[in-house]
C-alpha cells in the first residue's frame, strides 16, 4: 500500500469541535503542500464556530467577520463537515480510531469555574457562561430564565467575559436591535428593570484581566453611566512599583481610564455601573424563597507572593451588597470525553504540547491530539488559538514522519459517511450551515440587523427544507 | 495570564535528583532531558535546592575536580518557587531581575513542574501573535 499521506492514501484526520481551534488545525493541515490529507471535523452543535457564535457578545460583530476565513478553509473539497454529530453520544473514540489515522481534539472549555462560597447555588445566582449562551442562542440554553425584574445586578470577576455580560445587561433595546442577539433575550432584555450592576474584581486596577478597548467601551454606553471608587482605582505601593518596573502602556493606560471613570458626575442616564475593585464575595444570602436578596464582600489588600504576583489577601473590613442576581464570571472549564486522559484540576486534557498523554506514564497515546481550549485552559483570543493549534499539527506531521499513526480497518471516506450517517442520520453537512446562514442574514437584513439566529436544530432544519428522520 | 497556562501543556511532574549524587550524574540527567536545570530534593522529596547548567560552570570555572563533587556542593540552595496562580508577567520580571531561567512551581507544598525563560517568552509570543492574527482576520474579512 502507498504510504500515508500519498494520493491513493491520504492521511485522514478527524476534527472534534468545530470552533476556531478545529479550524486553524484543518487550515494548518491542509496547508501541507508534501502530504495529501483528507478531514472529516464533527461538531455537536448543527452550527460550526464555537464560540465566535454563543460566546462572542452579539454587540461585536465585527470580531465575528474571522468566520469567513473559516469558510474558506470548509471549502476545500478535502474538508467534511458533520454538525450535529456529538463525540460520546454518537460516535465513541474506539469508533473513531477504526476510520482514521489521528484524531485531534478542539472541544473548548463547556463549563464555568465555581467560587466555593456558601448561597452560590441559591436562585438567582448564575455562571456568566450560561447567560452568555442563552442570550447567543445556544440550543442547550434557550429555556434558561433569568430574573431581569431584580434592579441590582452583580458580576463576579474582571475578565473581558464579565465585561460582556455587564454591557449586555446594561445596552438599551435600541442598542440591542442593531445585534444578533437571540430574539428572546432581545425581548426579556427589552423588559429588564435592571438599575445598577456591580462588577467585582478580587485585586486591583493593574491587575484587571479585561483589556483598554472593553473596558473604554463601558463608559460609552447609550443609557448607562459608568463609574469607579477613587480609594479602589489608585495605585497601591506594589502595583505603582511592577507597573514602574514593567513599563507597560497597555495596563498603565488602564489604571487612567478606571481612575478617571471616578472622577464622572453623573448624567442622567437611567443605569448605573459600578466597577469594584480589591472585594472579593464571601457568601451569598437569600430570602425564605431560596432567592438571593445580597452578597456579602470582604475588601481586599494585596501582597506579594515570594515570586512577585501580587494576590488579594481578606482584611477585617466587610459590606454587604443588596443583589437580586449574580453571575459568576471568573472563568470556564473543560468538560472530560468518555475515554480521554483528563486533568481534572486544571480542566484540560493531560497532553504534552498537544500530544495526548496517558495518566499512569504520561506517554503519547498514539494517534491523539488536542488543541486550543481544552488542551492549554480558558485563555486567549481568537487568534491565540492558531499558534496554539499550529504546535499540535507539528506534533502530528512529526509522528506521521516516524510512521506512528493509528492503524484504522477502513480509511475510505466513504466509508466514514456511511457510518455515521448511521449513527446520527440528522447530521448537518457545511452546505447546510451554509444554507442556514444566507437565511438567517436575510431575515435580519429585512429588519436592519446583522442576522436573526435560528436556535433548535429543528427550525435550521425546517428552513432549508431538510428532512428530520 | 497565569503560569497554569504553561504547565498545562507540558509533562507533569518535575525531574528530580538528591543531594548526595555526583555532578557527573547530574550533568548526565540534564543531557538526557535536554533540561537546564534540576531540582534537588530530600528523601520525603521535598525541595531543597536547584542545579542549574550555570552553576556547574560557575563550579568548573573554579575547580577541576568537578564531577566528583555533589550535587549539594554546588546547588542553589534559596530557591524562588512560584504557583499556578502566579501572572506571567510577574515572572518574567522576576527572571529578568535575578537573573534566572528556572521556577519550580508548588501547588499545596507539592512540586509539580518546572517552567523556563524560555517557556514563558514562547507564551508571551503567542499572546501577541495571537492579538496579532486575530485584528489580521477582521481586516482581511473587512477587505472582501
Ligand atoms: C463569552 C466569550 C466571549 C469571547 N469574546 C471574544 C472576542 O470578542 N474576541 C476574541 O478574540 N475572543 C473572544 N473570546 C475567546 C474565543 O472565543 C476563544 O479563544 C475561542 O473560541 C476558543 O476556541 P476553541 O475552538 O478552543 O473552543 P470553542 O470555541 O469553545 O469551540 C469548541 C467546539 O467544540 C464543540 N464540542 C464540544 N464538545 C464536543 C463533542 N463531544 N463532540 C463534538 N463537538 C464538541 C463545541 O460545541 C464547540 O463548538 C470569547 C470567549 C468567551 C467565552
Ligand atoms: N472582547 C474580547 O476580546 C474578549 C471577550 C471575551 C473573552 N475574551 C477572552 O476569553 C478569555 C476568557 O475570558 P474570561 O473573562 O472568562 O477569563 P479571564 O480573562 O481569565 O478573567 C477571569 C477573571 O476572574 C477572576 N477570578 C478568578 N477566580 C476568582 C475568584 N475565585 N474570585 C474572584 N475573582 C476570580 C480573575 O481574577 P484574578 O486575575 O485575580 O485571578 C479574572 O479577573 C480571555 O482570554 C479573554 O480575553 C476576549
Amino acid at each position: 500500500m502507498s504510504p500515508i499521506g500519498s494520493e491513493t492514501n491520504p492521511l485522514r484526520v478527524a476534527i472534534i469541535g468545530a470552533g476556531p481551534t478545529g479550524f486553524y488545525a484543518a487550515g494548518h493541515l491542509l496547508d501541507q503542500k508534501k502530504i495529501v490529507v483528507e478531514l472529516d471535523m464533527f461538531e455537536r452543535l448543527p452550527t460550526p464556530f464555537g464560540l465566535v457564535r454563543y460566546g462572542v457578545a452579539p454587540d461585536h460583530q465585527k470580531i465575528k467577520s474571522v468566520t469567513k476565513v473559516f469558510d474558506k478553509i470548509a471549502s476545500n473539497p478535502r474538508f467534511r463537515f458533520y454538525g450535529n454529530v456529538e463525540l460520546g453520544q454518537h460516535l465513541s473514540v474506539a469508533e473513531l480510531c477504526q476510520f482514521y489515522h489521528q484524531i485531534i481534539y478542539t472541544t473548548g472549555a463547556q463549563t464555568d469555574k465555581r467560587m466555593g462560597i456558601p448561597g452560590e447555588d441559591l436562585q438567582g445566582s448564575h455562571p456568566a457562561t450560561e447567560f452568555v449562551a442563552w442570550y447567543n442562542g445556544h440550543p442547550d440554553f434557550r429555556d434558561y430564565q433569568f430574573d431581569l425584574s431584580q434592579e441590582s445586578v452583580a458580576v463576579v470577576g474582571v475578565g473581558n467575559v464579565a465585561v460582556d455580560v455587564a454591557r449586555i445587561l446594561c445596552r438599551t433595546r435600541e442598542e440591542l436591535l442593531k445585534t444578533d442577539i437571540a430574539d428572546y433575550a432581545l425581548e426579556a432584555l427589552s423588559q429588564s428593570r435592571v438599575k445598577e450592576v456591580h462588577i467585582l474584581g478580587r485585586r486591583g486596577p493593574a491587575q484587571a484581566a479585561f483589556t483598554n478597548p472593553e473596558v473604554k467601551e463601558l463608559g460609552e454606553m447609550a443609557d448607562t453611566d459608568a463609574f469607579t471608587l477613587a480609594d479602589e482605582v489608585k495605585l497601591d505601593p506594589l502595583s505603582e512599583a511592577a507597573m514602574a518596573a514593567s513599563a507597560d502602556r497597555a495596563t498603565a493606560r488602564k489604571v487612567e481610564i478606571l481612575q478617571s471613570y471616578a472622577h464622572r458626575q453623573p448624567t442622567g442616564k437611567s443605569r448605573r455601573l459600578m466597577l469594584r475593585f480589591l472585594v472579593s464575595p464571601l457568601e451569598l444570602t437569600g430570602n425564605e424563597q431560596g432567592q438571593v436578596t445580597a452578597m456579602k464582600l470582604v475588601q481586599n489588600e494585596l501582597y506579594a507572593t515570594e515570586s512577585g504576583s501580587l494576590r488579594p489577601r481578606a482584611t477585617d473590613r466587610y459590606e454587604t451588597l443588596p443583589v437580586g442576581l449574580v453571575f459568576r464570571s471568573i472563568g470556564y472549564n473543560g468538560v472530560p470525553l468518555p475515554d480521554v486522559p483528563f486533568h481534572h484540576k486544571w480542566g484540560v486534557i493531560l497532553n504534552q504540547s498537544g500530544r495526548v498523554v496517558d495518566e499512569t506514564h504520561q506517554q503519547p497515546v498514539v494517534g491523539q491530539y488536542t488543541a486550543g481550549w481544552i488542551k492549554r485552559g480558558p485563555s486567549g483570543v481568537i487568534g491565540t488559538n492558531k499558534p496554539d493549534a499550529l504546535e499540535t499539527v507539528e506534533c502530528m506531521l512529526a509522528d506521521l514522519a516516524e510512521g506512528v499513526t493509528l492503524q484504522p480497518e477502513n480509511s475510505s471516506p466513504d466509508a466514514a459517511a456511511a457510518f455515521i450517517a448511521q449513527k446520527q442520520p440528522n447530521y448537518f453537512s457545511y452546505a447546510d450551515w451554509l444554507k442556514v446562514d444566507e437565511i438567517e442574514i436575510a431575515r435580519g437584513q429585512a429588519v436592519g440587523r446583522p442576522r436573526i439566529k435560528f436556535v433548535m436544530a429543528e427550525e435550521m432544519a425546517a428552513a432549508i427544507g431538510k428532512p428530520l428522520k | 495570564m497565569k503560569v497554569q497556562l504553561i504547565l498545562a501543556t507540558k509533562v507533569k511532574g518535575v525531574i528530580t535528583i538528591t543531594p548526595e549524587k555526583s555532578l557527573q550524574d547530574a550533568a548526565a540527567l540534564l543531557t538526557q532531558h535536554g533540561i537546564g536545570a534540576v531540582v534537588v530534593v530530600n528523601p520525603a522529596s521535598q525541595l531543597i535546592g536547584i542545579l542549574s547548567e550555570r552553576d556547574i560552570i560557575r563550579e568548573m570555572a573554579q575547580n577541576p575536580q568537578l564531577s566528583s563533587q555533589t550535587v549539594d556542593q554546588v546547588m542553589t540552595q534559596t530557591v524562588i518557587t512560584g504557583t499556578p496562580e502566579d501572572d506571567i508577567y510577574s515572572i518574567a520580571h522576576l527572571m529578568t531581575e535575578h537573573r534566572f531561567r528556572h521556577l519550580p512551581i508548588l501547588e499545596d507544598g507539592n512540586l509539580i513542574g518546572m517552567i523556563s525563560i524560555g517557556d514563558i517568552m514562547k507564551a508571551q509570543r503567542d499572546m501577541y501573535r495571537g492579538e496579532v492574527n486575530t485584528l489580521e482576520m477582521q481586516l482581511l474579512a473587512d477587505d472582501d
